[in-house]
C-alpha cells in the first residue's frame, strides 16, 4: 500500500513538479529571532482565507439583487443550516482581518521592515490595507437591510465630494441617480469579483517579495541599514544562523493562526452575526444608519472637525494619507531600524492608535448625534407649578432634551443643563434661546411667549 | 550580470546570423500580433466599460408621482410622503421607493424637501413640535424651510418640484441630491 502511493506521488512529482517547485520556499532560512511579532502578517492571510472560504459559502446562499438580498439574508440567519454561524464567522473574519492589518503594520513600522531592500514589501502593503478597508465597507453594503441601504448613500455622498468627478462617481456607485435595481448587484460585483481579484494579485506580490527579501531580521540598535552592504549582510547572516522557515519557524503562523480562527468561529457561535435592521426601502427613514465598528474612526471624524473644512478633508484626507504611506519608504529607507534609536516614530504610531482609538469610542457614543430615544424629563420630575410642569414637557417636546442632558436623561450635544439656573440668568437663557448660537438652532421663530416664558422658568429652577 | 547580457547575443544563433530580410520579417509579424492583441483586448472591453457606465448614459425623465388628495395635508403642517421613483425596474422591489417632506406653507402653496441631509446623505426626521428636521448621523439640524439651523450640513436641504394637477399633489421625482466639493 505504502509503495503505491509512493508510487502515486513520484508521478506526480515527475510530471507536475510541485514539491520541486514549493521545497525552496518552505526550507528557505530566516532569521533565528522572528518569532511571535512576527505571526501577525500570517494571521492576516489566514483570516483572508476564511473570508474566502465563508465568503463562497454565504454566496451560494445569498441573492444579490436589491428586492431579494434582504430576504435571503432572512434566510440564511433564520433558517439555512449553519447560516448563522456562517454569517458570523464573515463578520467576525472581517474584523479579524482589519485588526491583523492594523498590526502587522505598526509591527512592521515599529521595527522599520520597511527599509531597505523592503520597500516594495511595504508599498504592496499599503495597497492591501486600503483593499481591506474597502472590501469591509462594500461588504458592510451587502447586508441590504436600511443600514445597508443609507451607508451607500452616505458612500455616494463622500465620492460626490471629490472635485468635478464626484457626482459621475457617486452615480456609478449606486448605478444610477437614486437607490434602486441595479445598486446592489454593483456593490456585490465589486466585493465578490473586482476587489478580490485585486487582492489575491497584490497578496502573491506581497508574499513573492518577502521570500525574495527575506524576512527582514529583529533589529538592533546601532546596527543600520545601508544598502551598499546590506544584503551581503543579510545573506552571510542567514548562512550562519538562520533557520529553515519549515518548520522552525512556520509552527509559531500556524499556531496562532488556528488559534485566531478558532477564535473567530467561537466568537460567531457565541454572538451570532450583526443583526438586520429594517427591509432597505428608502422610504423607511427612521433609521440611525451607523457603520461597523471599523469605519467608526472616520465616521467620527466626519463629526468632528469643522463643517468648512469637511470637503478638503474628505477628498485630501486620503490623498494625503496614501501619499504618506506610499512616501514613507523613501523617505527613511536606510539608517537605524532600532525603535530605541527612533524615538519619534514610536511616538508617532502612539499618537495615531490613541487618535484613531479616541475616535473610535466617539463615534461609539456618537455625542454629536439627537438622542430621539430619551426619555422625557416629565418621567423622573414633577412640579406643583403647572408653568413649570408645561415648560419641563416643552423642554422635551421642543427637542431640547434630544441635545442636552438634563438630571441624566438626553442628548450630549449641548451643554448638560442639569444645574444651568445656577449659573445663567432668566434673560441669559431667553436670549440664546430666541437667537440659538453655538450650534444650537434659534428658537425664536417656533415658540410662543408663553412657551418661551415657561421653559425658561423650568430652566431657571434647574439648581 | 552586464557581462552576461553583453554575451547573450552570441550565444543566440538566431538573433547573431540572422538575415536582413528575416529580421524585419519578425519585426512585423511581430507588430501585427501586437496590434490584433490590441483590438482583441479592446473588443472586449467595450461591453464591459459599457456595462460599467450605462447607468449614465441613460437619461432619466422627470416623472410626476401622485402622493394624496391636497386636504391630506392641513396647512401648516409637514408630512412624510413616500412615491416611486423615476425608472423602477421589476426587480428593484421595495428599494424603488422614496421620500420627501411635504410642507403645506399656505393655501394651496406646497414645497416637497428631499429627505437627504445636504451632509452625507442619512435620511432627516422632521419632529413637529420643534418645527426643525433634524438628521441622525451628525445632528445636522434644519428650519421648517430647509434652512440650515445647526450642524454640519453645508446648504439647505435640496426641494423637489411640486405641483397640484388632477385634484392631487405631485412631486417630480428627482436624484438623490449629491453635495458638491464646490458645496461646502
Ligand atoms: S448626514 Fe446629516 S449631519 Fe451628517
Amino acid at each position: 500500500m505504502k509503495t503505491f502511493f509512493r508510487k502515486i506521488g513520484a508521478w506526480l512529482e515527475d510530471r507536475t513538479g510541485i514539491m520541486a517547485a514549493i521545497t525552496p520556499i518552505l526550507n528557505h532560512l530566516v532569521p533565528p529571532g522572528a518569532k511571535w511579532a512576527y505571526v501577525f502578517g500570517s494571521a492576516t492571510l489566514f483570516c483572508f482565507i476564511l473570508q474566502v472560504v465563508t465568503g463562497i459559502g454565504l454566496a451560494l446562499l445569498y441573492q444579490p439583487s436589491s428586492d431579494a438580498a434582504y430576504q435571503s439574508l432572512k434566510f440564511i440567519t433564520d433558517q439555512a443550516m449553519f447560516g448563522r454561524v456562517l454569517r458570523g464567522i464573515h463578520f467576525f473574519g472581517a474584523s479579524g482581518m482589519i485588526i491583523f492589518v492594523g498590526v502587522h503594520m505598526i509591527r512592521v513600522y515599529i521595527m522599520a521592515a520597511y527599509k531597505y531592500p523592503r520597500e516594495m514589501n511595504w508599498i504592496t502593503g499599503v495597497f492591501l490595507l486600503f483593499l481591506t478597508i474597502i472590501m469591509g465597507f462594500t461588504g458592510q453594503l451587502l447586508r441590504w437591510d436600511s443600514n445597508g441601504v443609507w451607508s451607500s448613500v452616505v458612500a455616494a455622498q463622500n465620492l460626490g465630494r471629490i472635485p468635478l468627478i464626484g457626482t459621475t462617481l457617486a452615480r456609478l456607485l449606486l448605478g444610477g441617480d437614486t437607490i434602486g435595481a441595479q445598486s446592489l448587484s454593483r456593490f456585490f460585483a465589486y466585493h465578490v469579483f473586482l476587489f478580490p481579484a485585486l487582492i489575491f494579485g497584490l497578496i502573491g506580490l506581497h508574499l513573492f517579495l518577502v521570500i525574495r527579501n527575506g524576512i527582514s531580521e529583529p533589529p538592533k540598535a546601532g546596527r543600520p541599514v545601508d544598502p551598499k552592504t546590506y544584503r551581503k549582510w543579510y545573506e552571510a547572516m542567514l548562512k550562519r544562523e538562520g533557520v529553515p522557515f519549515w518548520p522552525d519557524a512556520a509552527w509559531r503562523d500556524a499556531m496562532f493562526g488556528a488559534l485566531v480562527i478558532i477564535a473567530i468561529v467561537g466568537l460567531a457561535i457565541t454572538f451570532g452575526p450583526p443583526a438586520l435592521t429594517q427591509p432597505p426601502d428608502p422610504s423607511l427613514i427612521k433609521t440611525t444608519p451607523a457603520p461597523d465598528w471599523y469605519m467608526l474612526p472616520i465616521f467620527a471624524l466626519f463629526a468632528l472637525v469643522p463643517p468648512r473644512t469637511e470637503s478638503y478633508l474628505i477628498f485630501f484626507g486620503p490623498v494625503l494619507a496614501v501619499g504618506a504611506l506610499l512616501a514613507l519608504p523613501f523617505l527613511s529607507g536606510t539608517g537605524e531600524r532600532s525603535p530605541i534609536r527612533r524615538p519619534w516614530a514610536v511616538f508617532g504610531v502612539v499618537c495615531v492608535v490613541i487618535f484613531v482609538g479616541a475616535l473610535l469610542v466617539a463615534g461609539e457614543i456618537a455625542p454629536w448625534s439627537p438622542r430621539f430615544d430619551t426619555k422625557p424629563v416629565t418621567e423622573f420630575v414633577s412640579y406643583h407649578n403647572p408653568q413649570l410642569e408645561r415648560g419641563a414637557e416643552l423642554f422635551y417636546k421642543k427637542g431640547c432634551q434630544y441635545c442636552h442632558m438634563i438630571r441624566g436623561e438626553g442628548g450630549l450635544k449641548g451643554p448638560d443643563l442639569s444645574l444651568i439656573g445656577r449659573t445663567w440668568t432668566p434673560d441669559q437663557l431667553d436670549v440664546q434661546i430666541v437667537n440659538g448660537k453655538g450650534g444650537m438652532p434659534a428658537y425664536g421663530g417656533s415658540l410662543k411667549q408663553d412657551e418661551l416664558r415657561a421653559i425658561v422658568a423650568f430652566l431657571s429652577v434647574q439648581k | 550580470m552586464n557581462q552576461e547580457k553583453s554575451e547573450t547575443p552570441e550565444k543566440n544563433p538566431a538573433v547573431a546570423h540572422s538575415h536582413p530580410g528575416q529580421d524585419s520579417r519578425r519585426d512585423f509579424m511581430m507588430k501585427v500580433s501586437l496590434g490584433l492583441g490590441g483590438l482583441a483586448a479592446a473588443a472586449v472591453a467595450v461591453p464591459v466599460v459599457g456595462a460599467l457606465v450605462a447607468p449614465l448614459l441613460e437619461d432619466k425623465p422627470e416623472v410626476w408621482r401622485n402622493v394624496g388628495a391636497p386636504d391630506q395635508f392641513p396647512v401648516g403642517t409637514t408630512k412624510l410622503v413616500k412615491f416611486e421613483n423615476a425608472d423602477p425596474l421589476k426587480w428593484a422591489g421595495e428599494t424603488a421607493r422614496t421620500a420627501a417632506w411635504i410642507r403645506h406653507e399656505a393655501d394651496g402653496q406646497f414645497v416637497a424637501f428631499s429627505v437627504n441631509c445636504t451632509h452625507l446623505g442619512c435620511p432627516v426626521r422632521w419632529e413637529a413640535d420643534a418645527e426643525l428636521f433634524m438628521c441622525p448621523c451628525h445632528g445636522g439640524i434644519y428650519y421648517r424651510d430647509g434652512t440650515v439651523a445647526a450642524g454640519p450640513p453645508p446648504k439647505p436641504l435640496p426641494r423637489y418640484d411640486v405641483r397640484i394637477a388632477q385634484g392631487q399633489v405631485q412631486v417630480g421625482t428627482a436624484p438623490i441630491p449629491i453635495t458638491k466639493f464646490s458645496d461646502g
